[in-house]
């Protein structure tokens, strides 16, 4: 059970208190209702370099954490395709330094030519370091736009191409920032050795004077239902095939979700699920294979991804795949295995209340979701779910007509590059 | 009128307090260690065991041998172990480290008499059948295909094994070391390693008598040592002459550095200082290595340095992934920071954001009660005790520019380090 208190400031402001007296630091999570689902096509990944862009100074402070380091404190951010979160921990007795910083950045950036350019840069290279240079690495550039045709989330994170990063500009970026970083488009947590009381004073005098800005109001195509098998293939450097097939799934808060996220872990969670047990160990078919769903706020994608072995094509490893699939869609899951992957799901909860951070980020997110105290309700959500329903489920969900299947294939020189390194050693 | 150019007051951090552990010596010759503080009803238990003497030929078996303990003993097969931990939502892991093996079980306080006998049956009575020794060595063999296809794998055990020769701290194994591995070798070498008078248990949660006494009770007087002691003395490591490692990756679009040397352990004096020196270097996000080569020129998405400190002593190192068409500019900026620390005094004003940093980072570090166990494991494999932390926080807080200096020119000569670059030179 994580506790907290909510109050909301006159420019819109939300904020919630977790207070926690068994240790000496407190947390500041912020976060801001903006991910790349909100990026224009034509620049996408700008949510995420904007993420960068809110490092390199605000208008009233030259460098963001310098400050911060001074008095003993950390942070970091990340963005995803819904939102991009910032937090802080520190000791908190240096409470106050988080809130004149993160107050100042929530009123305006510095916006310089240098941050911009340096930030390019770096996302450049975060580009390549991830997603490039990395076998697999470009699997969500591929798969995104096969799953999703008219919706956002058709590209990552990091955005479609190089280009759209390399092209950013400072008017866009100050745009940006005008419509989604104002104080009614964010959520701010804060955790630890603090007291609402002083909270509260504390976000009156640092972001109550902040103007509430203008109402973002969200209007992104919605992604209509699959009703085609699509498939593409690609011939790669990589050291071994692998098969992904992805599904539209529900969204975070619609019907079917938590079936569904339990229907992942019966197939794949630990080395008692039904993949690795049947595929791995049992029919000797693949090295690795895992399934999950990606917990979107809208339409999501249930990904069952699986290196087969060399000597398996990957008609027999699709077809494996399938096997399992269909026995979730023709048998109910029997009540000792839902009661595993329930407990498991459950003591998973568990263990995260023992991390600070963790508490924050979760309550600023379910805030997000609606109600903070969505997380307390978490779990009884998933110990509600019957076998029905996560047949109803798989039979929704695994057909052929709502699969995207993304096959990399080996290219044959491969295993000669590798003798190659070896001998330099 | 709210003057947001200056920084509230910030308050001195306090020491970190410790938790002291209970200690329970049993009659086998293992040691108990306890750590009782927290709400939640849950523990993590933590089986340590020394490593034996590496054997060149054949180099796996520690790491082997640990992987396998979930895979099948003379009573319960993989898939009953798999099934028993997963069935009360515990989590189970067998890993290897370069000093230790370590089995770690996270449970429901409330499960602890179920799951407890199967950590007993492992770490007493495995028996690597066959048939899951092949699955392993095939699955390890695919991963590791996998793993070389990663500049900085491949840079990290390129210079894992210049730097610590035929060694555990510098094995490098290969498809072939994995074909080698024997079920009579590994039966061997469980038995001698697997003892109670090698074994160290951490026990770290919400402790009271009752499951004090289910430990003891499975870990005492039933658990009996063998004939044979365990051999945990390792060779002299040996270093390369050979400084300089160039593996060419003709399409690579970054290539991966690391650069370093072997250096001193905790149980040096001068550890805390070094750990001052690595944080100005590269071991926080405003250190000197990321704010010239990722803040100012955007070569890299991350650029760190580390210090480790491992029983047969420790190194310093440097790792980032740069554009390949800047790799050689990067590795004259770090010499040049190298240097600099050798010939110039770090102004003070940066020494001391780096003290508080530290201090807030010691602080920040107590998350919960399992972190006080792992802060005691630091000390004590390094056979020293709390006391290390009352000299780390005064070294940080006396530290004089003067000793920074002297302490590069004792420790740091880029010319006699080593140097692995793979991808574009």
């Amino acid at each position: 059970m994580v506790k907290f208190n909510r109050f909301t400031l006159n420019n819109g402001l939300r904020v919630l208190v977790h207070e926690d007296n068994t240790t000496p630091m407190a947390v500041v999570n912020i976060l801001y209702d903006v991910g790349a689902r909100d990026e224009d096509e034509s620049q996408t990944g700008f949510a995420h370099l904007f993420e960068h862009l809110m490092f390199g100074g605000s208008v009233n402070i030259p460098t963001y954490d310098e400050p911060l380091q001074r008095v003993g404190g950390e942070n970091n951010a990340f963005t995803s395709n819904d939102i991009t979160n910032y937090y802080v921990t520190l000791p908190a007795v240096n409470l106050e330094t988080a809130f004149w910083l993160e107050s100042d950045r929530m009123l305006s950036l510095a916006f310089s030519e240098k941050s911009l350019e340096v930030q390019r840069n770096v996302v450049m290279e975060e580009f390549k370091q991830r997603y490039l240079n990395q076998p697999y690495g470009d699997v969500w550039l591929r798969l995104r736009p096969m799953v999703y045709k008219q919706h956002p989330y058709r590209w990552a994170t990091i955005g479609k191409e190089l280009s759209h990063i390399e092209n950013a500009h400072i008017d866009d970026v100050k745009a940006f920032f005008k419509k989604h970083y104002t104080p009614q488009n964010a959520i701010m947590v804060v955790g630890g050795d603090v007291k609402t009381e002083d909270i509260k004073a504390l976000a009156e005098k640092w972001f109550g004077p902040i103007p509430a800005g203008e109402k973002y109001v969200r209007n992104i195509p919605q992604e209509p239902e699959q009703h085609e098998e699509r498939r593409e293939s690609v011939t790669a450097k990589v050291p071994l095939n692998d098969v992904y097939i992805a599904f539209q799934a529900p969204g975070r808060m619609e019907d079917g979700y938590y079936a569904v996220d339990l229907m992942g872990d019966v197939l794949s969670r630990g080395n008692s699920s039904r993949l690795y047990r049947s595929l791995v160990k049992d029919q000797q078919l693949f090295s690795d294979i895992h399934a999950y769903m990606t917990g979107s706020f809208d339409t999501g994608m249930f990904v069952v991804e699986g290196k087969p072995l060399e000597t398996v094509s990957i008609e027999q490893a699709e077809a494996a795949i399938w096997e399992q699939l269909e026995l979730l869609k023709q048998n109910d899951v029997p009540a000792d295995e839902l009661t595993k992957v329930k407990n498991k799901t459950e003591s998973t909860l568990m263990f995260s209340e023992m991390s600070l951070l963790d508490k924050a980020m979760n309550l600023a997110y379910y805030e997000l979701l609606g109600d903070g105290d969505l997380l307390n309700q978490e779990a009884d959500h998933y110990l509600h779910i019957t076998a029905a329903q996560i047949r109803e489920q798989a039979n929704r969900i695994f057909r052929k007509d709502n699969s995207s299947t993304l096959i990399y294939l080996a290219e044959q020189n491969t295993a000669e590059e590798i003798e190659t390194d070896k001998s330099q050693y | 009128m709210l003057d947001r150019t200056l920084a509230p007051h910030f308050g001195a951090i306090e020491r970190i307090k410790l938790l002291e552990p209970g200690h329970i010596k049993l009659p086998n010759g293992c040691n108990l260690y306890y750590f009782n503080s927290g709400e939640q009803d849950l523990v993590r238990i933590e089986w340590v065991f020394g490593n034996l003497r590496f054997n060149p030929a054949k180099p796996l078996l520690n790491s082997a041998v640990v992987s396998m303990l979930t895979e099948g003993t003379s009573k319960l097969s993989a898939s009953q172990i798999a099934d028993h931990i997963d069935f009360y939502g515990a989590f189970l892991q067998s890993e290897f480290g370069y000093d230790h093996s370590v089995v770690t079980l996270y449970s429901l306080s409330k499960h602890l008499g179920s799951t407890l006998p199967v950590i007993k049956d492992m770490v007493t009575d495995s028996v690597f059948p066959e048939s899951e020794l092949e699955t392993y060595v095939r699955n390890q063999q695919q991963k590791l295909q996998v793993s070389l296809q990663k500049n900085d794998v491949v840079a990290r055990r390129t210079f894992n094994k210049a730097m610590n020769g035929d060694s555990v701290y510098g094995l490098a194994a290969d498809a072939v070391d994995y074909q080698q591995l024997q079920r009579e070798d590994m039966l061997a070498h469980f038995k001698q390693m697997y003892q109670p008078s090698n074994c160290t248990i951490f026990l770290a949660g919400k402790i009271d008598d009752s499951i004090l006494r289910l430990i003891t009770d499975a870990f005492g007087d039933t658990w009996v040592n063998g004939t044979e002691t365990a051999d945990t003395t390792q060779p002299e490591l040996t270093s390369a002459e050979e400084h300089f490692y160039y593996i060419e990756k003709p399409d690579a679009i970054q290539s991966a550095i690391r650069i370093g040397t072997r250096s001193i352990n905790r149980s040096h004096p001068d550890f805390p200082a070094m750990q001052v020196l690595n944080t100005i270097l590269g071991g926080y996000f405003g250190s000197r290595l990321m704010a010239n080569i990722r803040e100012d020129k955007g070569y890299t998405y991350g650029i760190g340095s580390g210090v480790t400190s491992l029983k047969h002593g420790g190194s310093l190192f440097i790792a980032t992934e740069v554009g390949a068409d800047v790799c050689r500019d990067t590795l004259s900026e770090i010499e040049k920071e190298i240097n600099l620390l050798k010939t110039e005094l770090v102004p003070q004003e940066e020494l001391d954001l780096v003290r508080n940093y530290m201090l807030g980072s010691l602080l920040g570090s107590l998350e919960n009660v399992f972190s006080h166990a792992d802060k005691f494991k630091n000390v004590y494999f390094a056979g020293l005790d709390y006391t290390y932390y009352d000299r780390y926080t005064n070294i940080i807080k006396a530290i004089t520019p003067q000793d920074i200096l002297s302490l590069a020119n004792k420790y740091l000569d880029f010319d006699q380090m080593y140097k692995v670059i793979v991808g574009k030179y």
